[in-house]
């Protein structure tokens, strides 16, 4: 019988099938982190149980840690609170964690691939929506809430009901300039912000099989944004390279094992998807975001579309227009910028520092622009370092942050101000996601840059 | 963390007819502090609901005093976004039961059946009608009746069924959560764990 990626993934880890209910479903690997998970523990407490498998959760701080003078004690006594939270949590019962000072600490979604957590065929779950960054290496990966921590934490399973099959394929050649970031903005407006909800995705096509890891890793973060529980993409060789030798991957003959496994995951020739969309990868320019969704995304050349050209309520739009105080037909070039955000589990690795100075290099910072550079984790900060990327950027007039969340989610101090226009790297342009009032157009690293530099928005294809 | 039982629910509801309401919106990040499930009632939607100063706003329905209720009836794809379970919380802290919607967001929805609030997912017409209705007598009452499967308009009768899987449906009608069904096969899960390669 012809199976899927998804299929053969989330069958193997069904431990039973409740009629007419969710599957029970074996988790290998959960994340946590201090936002989500200090009530499932208080749970744990209250019910006097114990985590069954302390050796499958790992913890690390992430969401309100700050990104300036990280050896300093934390300020928001709050924020303090579920940091010592998490770790008190994690000593209890025995998690590994990865605190603020700890050389691996970062963002979730960036650590647990870098260090070998993540792997083929996994089932990967935390409480964190973008938890479907991990699907990048062929496993199933999503974001649950509290209470389903709690249930991994106790008995390394949830119930969920086996989403419907979606695959996603994007044929052909990607254009100078256009980056992961974009291919996904491109599908999530093509799709709007709800047209994979109930499915799974599958991201199939000659775009994604050239991509890097940090590329997939950037389109499969993105999968939640169009609705989609996750999405995946069958590992090859490129996935097999990234994993060799990372801390905590399987060694010597269990990596020879593993790896054999490893290559019989992919879908079937003539297995079948619910669902199933083409594009071409020469339709897709650098995108940006004009709205309060991800999916109110255009072509940077394009101009902002008329409330009638576009699915959905004609209230709702121009709500969204209002708040970004923008117009119908306008064009995005040229858009005043104030704050330019480069980072989050999205766009915080390697090669989105490298894209981000490849633009910069030679030019000057724009007087008025307030630019954050926060890199994923310690890791991608010491590669920044060693590649002289952290050179470039200083000599434009950058300076480099210290790993976290920050601007991405307006919990620690980085927050946009009310009124004020930030260029974000990030994966949501929600009302008030980068602070209360703030405005964000989503964008690539290359497009962050362009606006860098010029101080507005300004088609990244000009400066390459 | 348990919830009260839900069984046949009548009541008035509070119309929220906007599309995409994201998480952020019913939640924002800033009030997610807490370690404890407390008082996030107080910040549903506290963005829309507040001035900056705090001061209500009172164009926003939560502060109109005409609505009320135990039920909030949303736009399509209700609850996107980010997967914070503090969403559902404060939605059940304010004293909403029960979320109706022509579509909802998947993570919104697993959590509103995990703590104890009812989606009730109708079509895109019986939603206007329910609109229609609310807007025309804030005092329409709504019956959600979970052991028929059944939503009624009250004032005009019309009603709409809808879909719950079999295993939810006698969690919510007798306050039971997924962790005492999992508690009971713990063997079954360390067997299974037995057998995994990595």
């Amino acid at each position: 019988m012809s199976n899927t990626l998804f299929d053969k993934v989330w069958d193997s880890h069904v431990v039973r099938k409740i009629e007419g209910g969710p599957d029970v479903f074996f988790i290998d690997r959960h994340f946590i982190h201090e936002v989500t998970s200090p009530v499932a523990f208080l749970g744990l407490k209250n019910r006097g149980l114990k985590v069954l498998y302390p050796e499958r959760t790992f913890a690390t701080a992430d969401h309100n840690t700050p990104t300036i003078n990280q050896h300093l004690p934390v300020e928001d006594p709050l924020s303090a609170n579920q940091l010592r939270a998490l770790e008190e949590n994690s000593k209890e019962h025995g998690i590994s964690h990865w605190g603020l000072g700890h050389k691996k600490n970062g963002i979730v979604h960036v650590v647990g691939p870098e260090n070998g957590i993540t792997f083929p065929g996994a089932t990967i779950v935390c409480g964190d929506s973008h938890t479907s960054t991990h699907g990048a290496f062929g496993a199933i990966a999503f974001g649950i809430g509290t209470s389903e921590v709690e249930m991994v934490l106790s008995t390394q399973c949830i119930m969920q009901p086996k989403p419907k099959k979606m695959r996603i394929n994007v044929n052909g050649q990607l254009s100078k300039g256009v980056t992961p970031k974009d291919v996904a903005l491109y599908i999530i407006s093509q799709l709007t912000t709800s047209g994979a909800t109930g499915y799974f995705v599958e991201y199939a096509g000659d775009v994604f099989e050239s991509m890097t890891m940090e590329g997939r890793m950037t389109v499969c973060n993105l999968s939640i944004e169009m609705g989609a529980r996750g999405g995946m993409i069958a590992p090859d060789n490129t996935t097999f390279a990234y994993l060799k030798d990372k801390p905590m991957s399987p060694k010597g003959e269990a990596w020879d094992k593993a790896i054999t496994y490893w290559r019989t995951l992919k879908t079937d020739d003539g297995a079948s998807f619910d669902k199933e969309f083409h594009f071409n990868a020469g339709d897709i320019e650098p995108m940006i975001t004009y709205g309060t969704n991800p999916g109110m995304g255009i072509g940077i050349s394009k101009s902002i579309p008329n409330a009638e050209e576009v699915e959905g309520g004609i209230a709702t739009y121009k709500k969204s227009l209002d708040y970004m105080g923008y117009s119908e037909n306008e064009s995005m070039i040229g858009k005043k910028v104030d704050y330019v955000f480069l980072g989050s589990c999205t766009n915080g690795r390697i090669e989105d520092f490298r894209a981000f100075a490849s633009i910069v290099k030679g030019r000057k910072k724009a007087n008025h622009i307030t630019a954050w550079l926060v890199p994923g984790s310690h890791e991608v900060e010491d590669k920044i370092k060693e590649e002289g990327i952290l050179d470039i950027i200083t000599e434009a007039g950058f300076s480099l942050r210290q790993p976290g969340c920050s601007a991405c989610l307006a919990m620690n101090d980085d927050k946009i101000p009310a009124g004020k226009y930030a260029v974000s790297t990030s994966n949501r342009n929600f009302e008030g996601r980068q602070g209360p009032g703030s405005r964000t157009m989503l964008a690539s690293p290359l497009v962050a840059a362009a606006a860098a530099v010029t101080g507005v928005v300004t088609d990244p294809r000009e400066l390459l | 963390m348990a919830y009260d039982k839900f069984n046949i629910l009548t009541s008035t509801a509070v119309p929220l007819p906007l599309e995409n309401v994201d998480t952020d919106q019913i939640i924002p990040a800033r009030f997610l502090k807490a370690t404890e499930r407390k008082g996030f009632g107080d910040n549903l939607f506290r963005d829309w609901r507040y001035n900056p100063d705090n001061t209500p706003k009172e164009s926003f329905v939560l502060n109109n005093p005409l609505y009320g209720g135990k039920i909030l009836v949303g736009g399509k794809n209700f609850g996107s976004g980010s997967s914070r379970e503090h969403a559902a919380w404060a939605v059940y802290d304010y004293g909403f039961r029960c979320v109706v919607s022509s579509f909802f967001a998947d993570i919104f929805k697993n959590n509103c059946l995990n703590v104890g609030v009812l989606p009730v997912q109708v079509s895109p017409e019986f939603s206007e009608q329910i609109f229609e209705a609310i807007y025309s007598d804030p005092k329409t009452e709504i019956e959600v009746n979970l052991p028929e499967q059944t939503i009624t308009i009250i004032s005009t009768g019309a009603q709409e069924s809808f879909d719950i899987n079999s295993y939810k449906k006698e969690n919510l009608l007798n306050g039971f959560d997924d962790i005492d069904y999992l508690q009971n096969m713990k063997d079954d899960i360390q067997a299974f764990a037995n057998d995994l390669m990595l």
